[in-house]
């Protein structure tokens, strides 16, 4: 079976700026993958990339056995997204969101997995309220909800649990995590929320400065690097001088830059 | 200590270049300040001119000029339908989750064109029914030509309000005033209130190559002279193919474009 995500050498330049410098990683189907890294790492400027609303320099990526520089929408319906920097319409209600983001990945039986989904997330009280009047939290719910509104084989996470606090983070988190078991779906996530990333993750991609400095399990990295948490090792890669990490389908090889 | 009404020119002046910073990075905004007293102008002085020799030959003709106002509106509506549709995405930053859907640009842009024609249908409905109420000037006297006029006019609306979003998605919501005042470029030179032989010569060149001056002149003589011009339907059908042919593919550049720069998770922020 092909992975859920095979990049290989994929660049990314705005004019003179590198956001993302050659990184090749694959992600295997049912799996749970994070992408860390600091502010300008090159996480999101990647998830862009994986969701074609952005076009790589260079280098290729494919999705669910598609190559997502030409074959895009035969994925799309079968993948999802969800960030807190991307909103959805304020002045239609919950509901009316749900219902169209449902009719543009053509849903079936809308009004049934939009009741589903509101009992899971606790949005029921809510879903006649207008999105924008809802607070920070009850956003991500919804964003989340129509994340998982068609089912998607592979679902992108931009922080998905940022302000949320953590009763409903916890949730959030379940419900992931929960979805990922029942479906067997790919989950990709980037987030700077290292407790989620020890607790959701098989594995995790380290980036800095555009190159995937380091991967592996949470509990190897932790080994790796002596340390007791993520957080630590998060500081330890952020501090340390720079390495690179080349991983193809059936290898890991470290180099020390 | 200073009172507090006391003013401070650092501070005006501050304020005063913050706007200034934005004008010196944005020509859009610039080219907005001096859009419309020209075109006020430009429209103004050539109804003036016309109706100073021709006053007599626009009175023999009931709703002349409310038949011409009305069809403008069509034009102006169908543009600001396809663009207004577009800004609710921008304002609400909803294009991100739109473009990681299976949405295709092409089909966002029909949707906006039906959203347009929705929105035309009421704006102008209003305002024919007003029409009747307050001139007893009924639109549909112009009878079966109407539906070519209101056809053509609002294809060519939608050519223009598919270039102001590709604007827009281009150059950010900076150029969203163009929303409002791209299709008055067109308005001197359409020939709405007066025939296009008022223009200058070289003026008249540049006007037939509009589709609206065709619609216009087809109007006037059906009014006039209840003659129906195929040459101009045809004409004006012609060029509303290719202005919509340039609509959609700008829209098309802009939208890739965006992609290239990564604006479309951004854009509207």
């Amino acid at each position: 079976m092909t992975p859920a995500i095979e990049v290989r050498d994929l660049v990314k330049r705005f004019d003179a700026v590198e956001a993302v410098r050659g990184i090749s990683f694959t992600v295997a189907r049912g799996s749970t993958c994070a992408l860390l890294g600091g502010n300008g790492a090159g996480k999101t400027t990647t998830l862009s990339m994986l969701l074609g609303v952005l076009l790589p320099s260079s280098g290729s990526i494919s999705v669910l056995g598609e190559d997502i520089a030409r074959h895009r929408y035969r994925v799309l319906g079968r993948m999802n997204f969800t960030s807190p920097y991307v909103d959805l319409p304020k002045k239609l209600t919950v509901e009316e969101n749900l219902r169209m983001f449902a009719r543009l990945y053509g849903v079936r039986d809308m009004k049934r997995r939009i009741a589903v989904l509101a009992a899971e997330l606790d949005l029921a009280d809510i879903l006649k309220r207008a999105y924008g009047a809802l607070s920070a939290g009850m956003r991500t719910r919804v964003s989340v909800a129509k994340a998982l509104l068609n089912e998607p084989e592979l679902l992108l996470l931009d922080e998905p649990t940022a302000s949320l606090d953590p009763d409903v983070g916890d949730r959030v988190r379940t419900q992931l995590m929960d979805y990922q078991k029942r479906t067997g779906a790919t989950l990709l996530l980037a987030s700077h929320n290292m407790p989620e990333v020890e607790r959701m993750c098989d594995t995790v991609l380290m980036l800095r400065a555009g190159r995937i400095v380091d991967a592996g399990a949470p509990a190897e990295l932790i080994a790796r690097y002596g340390r007791s948490t993520m957080e630590e090792v998060f500081l330890d890669v952020a501090r340390r001088p720079e390495r690179t990490i080349e991983r193809g389908p059936d290898e890991i090889r470290l180099e020390r830059e | 200590m200073s009172s507090p009404a006391a003013l401070s020119l650092r501070r005006i002046y501050a304020m005063v270049l913050r706007h200034l910073y934005l004008f010196r990075k944005s020509w859009v905004r610039v080219i907005e300040m001096a859009y419309w007293p020209t075109m006020q102008m430009v429209l103004w002085g050539f109804i003036a001119q016309f109706l100073a020799t021709n006053s007599s030959w626009v009175a023999q003709v009931p709703g002349l000029l409310v038949s011409a106002l009305l069809l403008w509106e069509v034009l102006f509506r169908g543009q600001l339908g396809v663009a207004l549709s577009f800004f609710e995405e921008l304002y609400a930053r909803n294009l991100g989750h739109l473009f990681v859907s299976p949405l295709r640009p092409l089909e966002l842009v029909a949707s906006m064109i039906a959203v347009s024609f929705f929105r035309t249908a009421i704006g102008v409905g209003t305002a024919i029914v007003l029409a009747l109420v307050l001139y007893h000037y009924s639109i549909f006297d112009l009878g079966v030509p109407l539906v070519t006029f209101f056809a053509n006019l609002l294809v060519c609306g939608w050519a223009v309000g598919l270039m102001v979003a590709a604007l827009v998605m281009r150059y950010g919501l900076a150029a969203e005033n163009f929303a409002w005042g791209a299709i008055f470029v067109a308005a001197p030179i359409s020939g709405i209130y007066y025939p296009i032989s008022v223009l200058p010569d070289w003026l008249q060149a540049v006007a037939w190559c509009l589709p609206t001056s065709h619609v216009f002149e087809g109007m006037r003589a059906v009014l006039l002279e209840r003659t129906f011009l195929w040459r101009e339907f045809w004409t004006a059908v012609g060029l509303n193919a290719l202005y919509m042919i340039a609509g959609i593919a700008l829209f098309l550049g802009a939208f890739n474009g965006a992609r290239r720069r990564g604006m479309l998770l951004q854009i509207g922020e």
